[in-house]
């Protein structure tokens, strides 16, 4: 095993015993159980991890969680490589590969740090200037702007993965499992309520993680053992380590992504690799905590200029130095916390530079017992050393902190810790609706007024002292159980040492550079965006900060500005002279981390992702090979391809087969509503545009049915079975509109109508037989049934057996060929379709799909719901005004009396091709004249066109401006980047078989 | 996300509901009788209010029935629920 030589020999929440082999950019190194990656990259005197989203800059780990903007990595290979991985946030395993982003050709030498002596070519905004000229050429510069910027590649390949999802309740979640969160966790639970206590990280703990001090009178970790021993024995308490709430929504509904199998070298199967859980909480506490806040200086952003918290965390969680010899630089008292934890770490402490007076506080007192230097009253105005801090320069700050005076003192370091101060964690809250208010005092954004059941407690209101987190978690954990109805004895909060004294902090949001320094001073490190860069965007005039955020795009990315969004706040506010609270602050939108699409998809993909509606006779048509179309949630045949056959050859084919013989079609999808009641009728009488009450029992008609616009949206044919009783049919894809649309009417108008509708359309499977020949065949098959013209005429139906199956049989059709429609129940309808096959053969009984389908219904003129119609469409545009009552109202009626539908109108004709063979494009527009001059008014447009092989000839339906007057005029339609000439003709281009009027 | 008290069902998350749009749009009737303006208002003209908004809501994917909700557009907030027919709750100043 190599040498770690960064790690410590003693301390932290690691197993030393046990070593664990990684790869970083293809060499290996070593960590331990308890590790993160940029924990064991640290402890390996790994500093360089990752280069800068514009100017390729060196960058390294500045933070220890889930803010980190800079150490995002690709993780893993193939398929399940992830990019954009936060190291602070990867748990080691043994085998774990990593890459770096945003290098080339490598992380030490990138030639695209070019870009950042290019800076000036990249200003704030520089997508809408600089590359805006020549026209045109934007896609030339994307290119090449694409490849320098970004942030990682996604994963070639399906994701290998399986994702479960969870739906669950509960009467308290708490979000996070620090002390704030587990005292909360322990009082809800221990009043009985239901508790969910779910935290990012893989020990449950947060701060305590890290804590030196004592909780009623045991370390720290020894009571974080107890506490979470104790939840552990509670039933109604679950615990989920590795859980992030990403978002808050309404009605205390949160989504949480539980990373459950990506920390194992070798997942077992059984495990998914991502659940999400979908919350209902009835009441939520967030002790979400706080983020510590980088300083804004020059050259910020190298590698080794860290949070100090995270420096801390690293020490004392993770047994690693993040340097030998350190500097802190801080403008207030808690970031002592961390230079004295480094130092007693056995790291040299070169000094403090705290940017406030004169501090005489415990912390200093602390500082200076170890014989620390202290400079108050200054700033770090300049970091040496490119890839790697190698010393520091800190200036006196003057009292506006607006200019820094004097000569600058040089400290010696490779480590720079930064604190400006603390921000509470508050994206959840705020998804969830509740204020946000500046507090000027400690200079952060504290929960106000809530909107809905929550609670927040400890550092997320600002209470940055454990023994105050402790007490704050425990009453709000009580208070959510006793507003859940879990009342009892207020539960006794966890005792911690208090804090030492600490003097309040120094606003210093930006240090002034300093004149010989220069340098760019990073406000939101992820996405390159320097103080420099807000500062230009006051000054070209934007005030909002939602706008800033948009144009500086400051607080964008996959980390959304946890550690930059304050700051850009605050020097925005100073650039504006504004007031930080005036100035509102950007949307905290989930999620709070991102979350992969995979987890959101879960098992609903592929062929999960919807359900396909399956016919009866569907195994038959997969066996015979059909194309299919997708109908609704239907796959519909589309043709039925001979071996060496074209598409148009074998619609040809089905197509003549139905003119000269028999053809077969599976229409079992077309919709089907059985409606039963006296009320019936007058349903009817409403809801299409004819009338029904003569119509006799065994007799069908057809129907449109218009919205109150007037426009057509479905059609269809109904039959009277009984006095009280029908049976609607409506178009494949129209069915749940129509079912939707009779029930709308009748559970909020129609309240006390005597009438039942029941979706039928599954209960029956339907094969339509077309064609000369059809009523031959069905006669072979039919028992009680009598299909002469007396007993069965065109739109009749009866009922009988057929091929001894109970059937009910439609005399009605869709082709313009005799055809009858056999209806039985769906079990049976593979039996009808092999019996009529059998049967048929003798006649050349042929199967036919949509398309053959569609070609017939439009020789005959039939329209269809979706081509001829768009919503625009009126029943007289169609040419069927005639099946418009005048007698009664009916919905949509006044709908067509409105003054927009009183100017012309286009109307439905047809159209022949001076070509016969030209075949025109569906949706090509129509236009009066024989070239392509813009503008060209247009006309009309093709709704429907296809190749008749009956006729010869192709044919066309468009719906054409005054059409039906224009019968014989010649117009153009946009056809392969020309134009077609044809002919406004009827819409019908041949007439009904006798048998079928 | 929100959690509507189905009058019939009982506690149900969104998903299995469908927002029907404003509540208590009357159909002018006789409609051949209703102005351009009328018919107009009954197509195309809603409150669209930021506050309190008396909407329909079908159980879609449960037992399908309608059913009326006054809503606060601002919070999501979910002030009443009552089924067709039942009077219009009256909101208090």
């Amino acid at each position: 095993m190599s040498s770690q030589p960064f790690r410590l020999a003693t301390g932290g929440r690691i197993d030393r015993q046990r070593a664990l082999c990684f790869r970083f950019d293809g060499q290996v190194y070593w960590g331990h159980p308890g590790d993160t990656l940029a924990s064991a990259l640290l402890a390996n005197g790994v500093r360089l991890v990752g280069r800068s989203f514009k100017y390729h800059r060196p960058r390294g780990i500045l933070a220890a969680g889930v803010e980190e903007p800079n150490a995002l990595v690709r993780l893993g290979e193939g398929a399940r490589a992830e990019p954009n991985t936060r190291a602070t946030q990867v748990e080691l395993f043994d085998g774990l590969v990593a890459e770096s982003q945003n290098r080339w050709p490598s992380l030490a030498f990138d030639a695209g740090q070019a870009g950042d002596l290019l800076s000036a070519l990249l200003p704030v905004g520089f997508y809408y200037k600089t590359f805006m000229r020549p026209k045109g050429w934007w896609e030339r510069y994307e290119r090449l702007i694409r490849q320098a910027a970004g942030m990682g590649r996604a994963p070639q390949g399906a994701d290998p993965d399986r994702y479960a999802k969870m739906h669950a309740h509960c009467d308290v979640l708490v979000v996070g499992a620090g002390p704030a969160g587990i005292a909360a966790a322990l009082a809800a639970g221990q009043r009985g309520a239901r508790v969910v206590l779910a935290d990012e990280q893989a020990e449950l703990g947060g701060g305590l993680l890290a804590a030196a001090s004592l909780i009623d009178g045991q370390s720290a970790g020894d009571w974080l053992a107890l506490a979470l021993a104790t939840l552990r024995a509670m039933d109604q308490v679950r615990l989920l380590p590795r859980t992030t709430a990403f978002g808050y929504y309404d009605h205390n509904f949160l989504g949480l992504v539980e990373r459950v199998s990506d920390h194992l070298a070798a997942p077992p199967a059984h495990l998914p690799r991502h659940r999400l859980w979908k919350l209902r909480a009835r009441q939520v506490v967030l002790a979400t905590g706080a983020l510590e806040r980088p300083l804004v200086f020059a050259d910020n952003d190298r590698p080794g200029v860290m949070l100090a918290g995270a420096a801390a965390t690293y020490a004392t969680r993770y047994g690693v130095r993040s340097g030998k010899r350190a500097v802190l630089f801080t403008n207030n008292s808690e970031a002592y916390g961390a230079a004295i934890a480094l130092a007693d770490a056995g790291v040299q402490l070169t000094a403090i530079v705290d940017a406030r007076e004169d501090v005489r506080d415990d912390w200093a007192a602390r500082a200076r017992e170890r014989g620390i230097r202290l400079l108050a009253g200054q700033a770090v105005v300049a970091v040496e050393g490119r890839r790697q801090v190698a010393g520091v320069r800190a200036m006196r700050l003057g009292p506006g902190a607006d200019q820094v005076t004097g000569l600058p003192a040089r400290l010696e370091c490779d480590l720079l810790m930064m604190s400006g101060g603390y921000s509470p964690t508050l994206h959840l809250y705020a998804q969830s609706g509740g204020r946000l208010v500046w507090d000027p005092l400690r200079a952060c954004q504290l929960p106000g007024e809530a909107r809905q059941a929550v609670h927040v407690a400890g550092a997320a209101r600002g209470s940055l002292e454990l023994a105050q987190a402790l007490v704050e978690g425990t009453a709000a954990g009580a208070q959510a159980a006793a507003e859940c109805g879990f009342a009892g004895a207020l539960p006794e909060a966890p005792q911690a040492e208090p804090a030492p004294a600490a003097a309040s902090l120094r606003p210093l949001w930006l240090v002034p550079l300093s004149q010989s320094s220069g340098g760019k001073r990073f406000v939101d490190l992820q996405n390159d965006v320097t103080a420099a860069d807000l500062m230009l965007a006051t000054r070209e005039g934007y005030r909002a900060i939602e706008h800033v955020k948009r144009y500086t795009t400051a607080g964008l990315g996959t980390d959304q500005g946890k550690t930059g969004n304050i700051n850009t706040l605050a020097i925005v506010a100073q650039k504006l002279s504004a007031d930080i609270a005036g100035l509102g602050h950007t949307t905290y939108r989930p999620p709070y981390t991102p979350v992969s699409f995979a987890a959101l998809a879960g098992q609903d993909r592929a062929p999960l992702h919807e359900p396909v509606r399956r016919t009866g006779m569907q195994g038959w048509h997969e066996e015979r090979g059909a194309e299919f179309e997708p109908v609704g949630q239907w796959r519909r045949p589309h043709h039925y391809p001979r071996p060496g056959e074209s598409m148009h050859e074998a619609v040809a084919r089905e197509c003549l087969a139905v003119r000269q013989a028999v053809g077969v079609v599976d229409a079992s999808t077309l919709g089907k509503i059985d409606i039963q009641g006296p009320d019936s009728p007058k349903v009817l009488n409403w809801v299409y545009t004819n009338a029904w009450d003569r119509l006799p029992i065994g007799r069908c008609r057809y129907g449109l049915m218009l919205n109150e616009e007037g426009m057509v949206f479905d059609d269809g044919v109904t039959a009277r079975l009984d006095q009280h009783h029908f049976h609607m049919t409506t178009t494949s894809g129209g069915a749940s509109t129509v079912m939707n649309w009779l029930e709308e009417w009748l559970q909020t108008e129609w309240l006390n109508w005597r009438v039942r509708f029941t979706s039928v359309t599954e209960q029956w499977a339907v094969a339509a037989i077309a064609g000369p020949s059809s009523r031959a065949l069905l006669k072979d098959l039919a028992e009680n049934l009598d299909l002469s013209d007396e007993a069965l005429p065109f739109m009749g139906v009866s009922e009988g057996r057929v091929a001894g199956l109970p059937a009910r049989v439609f005399r009605i059709g869709y082709t313009g060929a005799q055809s009858y429609e056999i209806n039985v129940a769906a079990s049976h309808g593979m039996a009808l379709w092999l019996a009529l096959l059998a049967a048929g053969e003798k006649y050349g009984i042929t199967p036919f799909g949509t398309e053959a389908m569609h070609v017939l219904r439009a020789e005959v003129g039939f329209i269809a719901v979706g081509h001829e119609t768009d919503g625009t469409v009126t029943p007289d545009d169609l040419g069927l005004a005639r099946l418009c009552k005048t007698s009664q109202d009916f919905l949509g009626r006044r709908g067509l009396a409105r003054p927009a539908l009183r100017a012309e109108r286009k109307q439905l004709v047809g159209l022949l091709t001076d070509h016969p063979k030209t075949v025109l494009p569906m949706g090509g527009q129509v236009i009066d004249r024989a070239e392509l001059r813009p503008p060209h008014p247009s006309l009309g447009h093709v709704t429907s066109s296809y190749w008749s092989a009956h006729l010869g000839r192709s044919i066309a339906l468009a719906l054409i401006k005054g059409g039906r007057a224009r019968q014989g005029e010649r117009v153009w339609v946009t056809n392969d980047g020309g134009l077609a000439p044809a002919t406004i003709a009827p819409a019908r281009f041949l007439a009904p078989a006798e048998a079928a009027r | 996300m929100l959690l509507l008290h189905c009058p019939y069902c009982g506690p149900r998350w969104e998903q299995e509901f469908q927002c029907r749009g404003e509540a208590h749009i009357a159909r002018p009737e006789p409609a051949a009788e209703a102005s351009d303006a009328t018919w107009a208002a009954y197509l195309y003209l809603r409150s669209n209010p930021k506050g309190l908004h008396y909407e329909r809501w079908q159980h879609t994917h449960g037992c399908r029935r309608w059913f009326n909700v006054l809503r606060s557009t601002l919070t999501h907030e979910i002030v009443a629920i009552y089924r067709p027919g039942e009077p219009k709750p009256e909101l208090k100043r």
